[in-house]
């Protein structure tokens, strides 16, 4: 159960699903014939299957080399209005104050006070990013180690951009 | 008239043939010649533990100085043998014990072993030399210790990607103030820092040590400690090559690279920064292999590192090296034989790497002496594949990953058939062949008409219906190991060629749609295979024609195991039995 700062976030996460559903798992199939032969007549484009299913076993490395790409982690940072988009390896970062940091000395800027309620206040600007399933996330609602290993991107939102709710 | 050799004059000439393969026809040949040879054997390489009996072995080599088993199926590396499957070592070390107490050195290859194992090793062979554990688990630190206390001998320790128990770096402590004669010592696979004191005072005291390959937790200046005793290294594996850069340490590990004039063999390099590569220049013309398989280095540095080493045989190396770099090394490294690029980014949504076809195909070009590849990519092309086979017609090992499941031609949007068709035909002499992409039943007609050597062959997601299996197990007639993956074959093709499994090592298949009852009636008809269902349930729950999981069959004289688990369903000889798992407490 997760707690941070006394608070049961369970308890107050917002998702879809029944209550008491259990947080949703990455699929492992360890068959993915039926919808994935290719059609030779077929124009689609080679994409990937769903990205929340993983092949078992599958590319064949072992796991020890899986874990490789956890040295380098470059993920592209956008701020509205910036004229060109930036990148940082989230690896040289060990928590959410020092990525913080280094984004505000990036783009000259202050992000407010986090707080889970509020989000960020008192700047007008937010921290956002986009996880592994393609969803604009609030930066901090998670540990760290989540965060990082499932972030894609950064975007930095101007007040005027950002719902009341956030 | 028949001349019968005198025993002694046969022991002598028999002590010139090693290769074991040779050893097994001699033994052939008559009765007495098969007592000579089994007296005078050295070398016991055992490639399926489960195919001969630890009591058998030992009673048959007395003089056995070295024995090499392999335990788990090789799929297992990529977790698709459920844990406690088997492979354990301890039925051998105690046969061997009991029987072979001269025996010098052990290698194992995929087995369980544990510390028990490791003590009876370290109590039972007074001259124990060699320990190479590979891929093995089941035992700790502890038993680690108990070698290097023990084995006065002891000359090689190596410890390749194990998974171990890791209570501490204790272990390295134990290796006794007197020791003296080690010659390799490898715990890249162990997280825990060692004392890196006693590491220096064991590398001082080891004028014969030759290979050493440290674990990521051995700092930079450590290293540079390690390497001004040792400057006689032939092998290094480096810790973690990631430190804050300062300009004396910097200048001291050029200092101690420089100073290895020996040095042939390099890997490790753990989070290594680009700053810090070119300490490795001096070492770069002198070497043979280099593995950066888990340096995440840029293609502009790798290459300025590569275009060093005119010498290369052996790179190791992952897709952050890209087309260009692959084309810098084709025309630096022309001595390379082999050549293997792993994924940087496994899961397929990640893959946006510059690395495809034409990596492998400048290599091809560029390298005269290639002959062994692995290569991961996330596409491929019948021409690419076409140009391989004809500019590397050497080529032993050839085996293509294409990471998208069922990736036809990219360019075409053919099946690869053509391709593997070309290096089936192409290299006469290819022993070993893993094959990926969108496959139809006729590249296994090629692979089974034109791949004569092949003893070792790998296939996923593949072909189009029996026809596939037909084809390969009517032909390959070296075809020892076959394993198969998510194949839309079924029981006909597997019980038509039943005969051939028994020439065969092991044939693995899972998630294919093999039924129960194929495997009951293929166990039936053939005593000498044992056929294991690997299935989460219990095959007598569903209807015989359905499919199981995983079935892994191999050749054996020593009869069903004892110490299958619940998991693991050996079909019974006596059909009165019918279906168990036997466990043994």
């Amino acid at each position: 159960m997760e707690v941070i700062n006394g608070l049961n976030l369970k308890d107050t996460e917002l998702r879809l699903g029944l209550p008491g559903a259990q947080e949703e798992q990455q699929q492992e199939v360890s068959c993915v014939r039926s919808n994935k032969r290719k059609n030779n007549d077929s124009k689609e484009e080679s994409a990937p299957s769903p990205a929340k299913t993983q092949i078992v076993g599958w590319p064949p490395v072992r796991s020890n080399r899986k874990n490789n790409n956890k040295n380098v982690s470059y993920v592209k940072v956008s701020m509205d209005g910036a004229p060109y988009l930036r990148k940082i390896d989230l690896k040289m970062y060990k928590n959410y104050p020092e990525l913080l940091k280094a984004l505000e000395n990036m783009f000259k800027f202050t992000v407010g006070e986090y707080s889970e309620r509020e989000g960020y206040k008192g700047s007008g600007f937010v921290p956002t990013y986009e996880d592994k399933d393609g969803d604009w996330m609030l930066v901090g609602d998670v540990p760290w180690d989540m965060f990082s290993s499932s972030c894609q991107k950064l975007r930095i939102m101007k007040g005027s951009e950002v719902p009341p709710a956030l | 008239m028949g001349l019968r050799l005198p025993s002694k004059v046969l022991e002598h000439i028999l002590s010139f043939i090693d290769s074991n393969e040779d050893r097994n026809s001699v033994s052939l040949v008559c009765k007495s010649w098969f007592e000579t040879e089994r007296k005078t054997r050295k070398r016991v390489f055992v490639g399926n533990c489960y195919a001969v009996s630890p009591a058998a072995v030992a009673k048959r080599f007395p003089e056995v100085r070295s024995l090499t088993l392999k335990g788990k199926p090789h799929f297992a590396d990529y977790n698709l043998v459920p844990d406690g499957w088997g492979g354990y070592a301890w039925p051998w070390i105690e046969a061997m014990a009991a029987k072979c107490p001269s025996l010098e050195e052990i290698r194992l290859k995929r087995m369980v072993v544990t510390d028990e194992c490791l003590e009876k090793i370290a109590a039972s062979f007074k001259d124990f030399k060699v320990l190479v554990l590979t891929s093995c688990e089941g035992f700790s630190t502890d038993g680690i210790a108990a070698i290097a206390a023990t084995c006065r001998n002891l000359r090689v320790l190596e410890l390749r990607e194990c998974i171990v128990e890791d209570l501490g770096g204790d272990w390295l402590s134990y290796f006794p103030e007197t020791s003296t004669s080690l010659v390799s010592l490898d715990f890249s696979c162990l997280d825990s820092e060692v004392k890196i004191s006693d590491l220096e005072r064991l590398v001082s005291r080891s004028p014969n040590l030759k290979s050493l390959k440290l674990n990521p937790a051995v700092t930079l200046d450590g290293l540079v400690s390690l390497l001004r005793r040792a400057p006689q290294l032939t092998e290094l594996g480096t810790g973690s090559f990631a430190a804050q850069l300062k300009p004396e340490a910097f200048s001291k590990l050029s200092e101690a690279f420089s100073n290895c004039k020996q040095l042939q063999s390099l890997s490790g390099l753990w989070d290594v920064l680009p700053e810090y590569l070119p300490a490795l220049y001096s070492v770069c013309p002198g070497l043979t292999s280099l593995n950066l398989s888990y340096a995440t280095v840029r293609m502009p540095d790798l290459v300025e590192l590569l275009r060093r080493c005119s010498k290369l045989q052996k790179l190791w190396v992952m897709d952050l090296i890209e087309d260009k770099g692959l084309e810098a090394v084709a025309s630096y490294c022309k001595e390379l034989r082999e050549l293997r690029v792993f994924p940087s980014a496994p899961d397929l949504d990640e893959a946006n790497i510059p690395l495809t076809e034409q990596g492998l195909v400048f290599v091809s070009k560029g390298c005269r002496k290639l002959e062994s590849v692995l290569y991961f990519c996330v596409q491929f092309t019948n021409a690419a594949l076409l140009t391989i086979a004809r500019k590397r017609p050497n080529l032993k090992c050839f085996r293509l990953c294409v990471i998208e499941p069922f990736a036809p031609d990219y360019k075409t949007n053919e099946p690869l058939d053509k391709g593997f068709k070309a290096i089936a035909e192409g290299c006469k002499d290819l022993r070993r062949l893993s094959v990926s992409g969108l496959l139809s039943d006729k590249a296994f007609k090629y692979i089974g008409k034109h791949a004569k050597k092949v003893r070792m062959l790998s296939i996923a997601f593949a072909g189009d219906s029996d026809l596939m299996l037909h084809h390969l197990l009517s032909g390959c007639e070296s075809l020892k190991k076959l394993e198969i993956r998510d194949c839309p074959f079924g029981d006909t093709a597997l019980l038509e060629h039943a005969a051939k499994l028994e020439t065969m090592r092991s044939l693995w298949m899972s998630s294919c749609f093999v039924s129960f009852g194929a495997c009951k009636l293929l166990s039936q008809k053939m005593p000498r295979l044992n056929v294991e269902v690997i299935d989460e349930h219990p095959p007598e729950t569903r209807p015989e024609s359905s499919p199981v999981e995983r079935i892994y069959i191999y050749r054996t004289v020593a009869g069903p195991r004892m110490d299958t688990p619940e998991f693991v369903w050996t079909i019974h000889k006596n059909p009165e039995i019918g279906v168990s798992h036997l466990a043994i407490k």
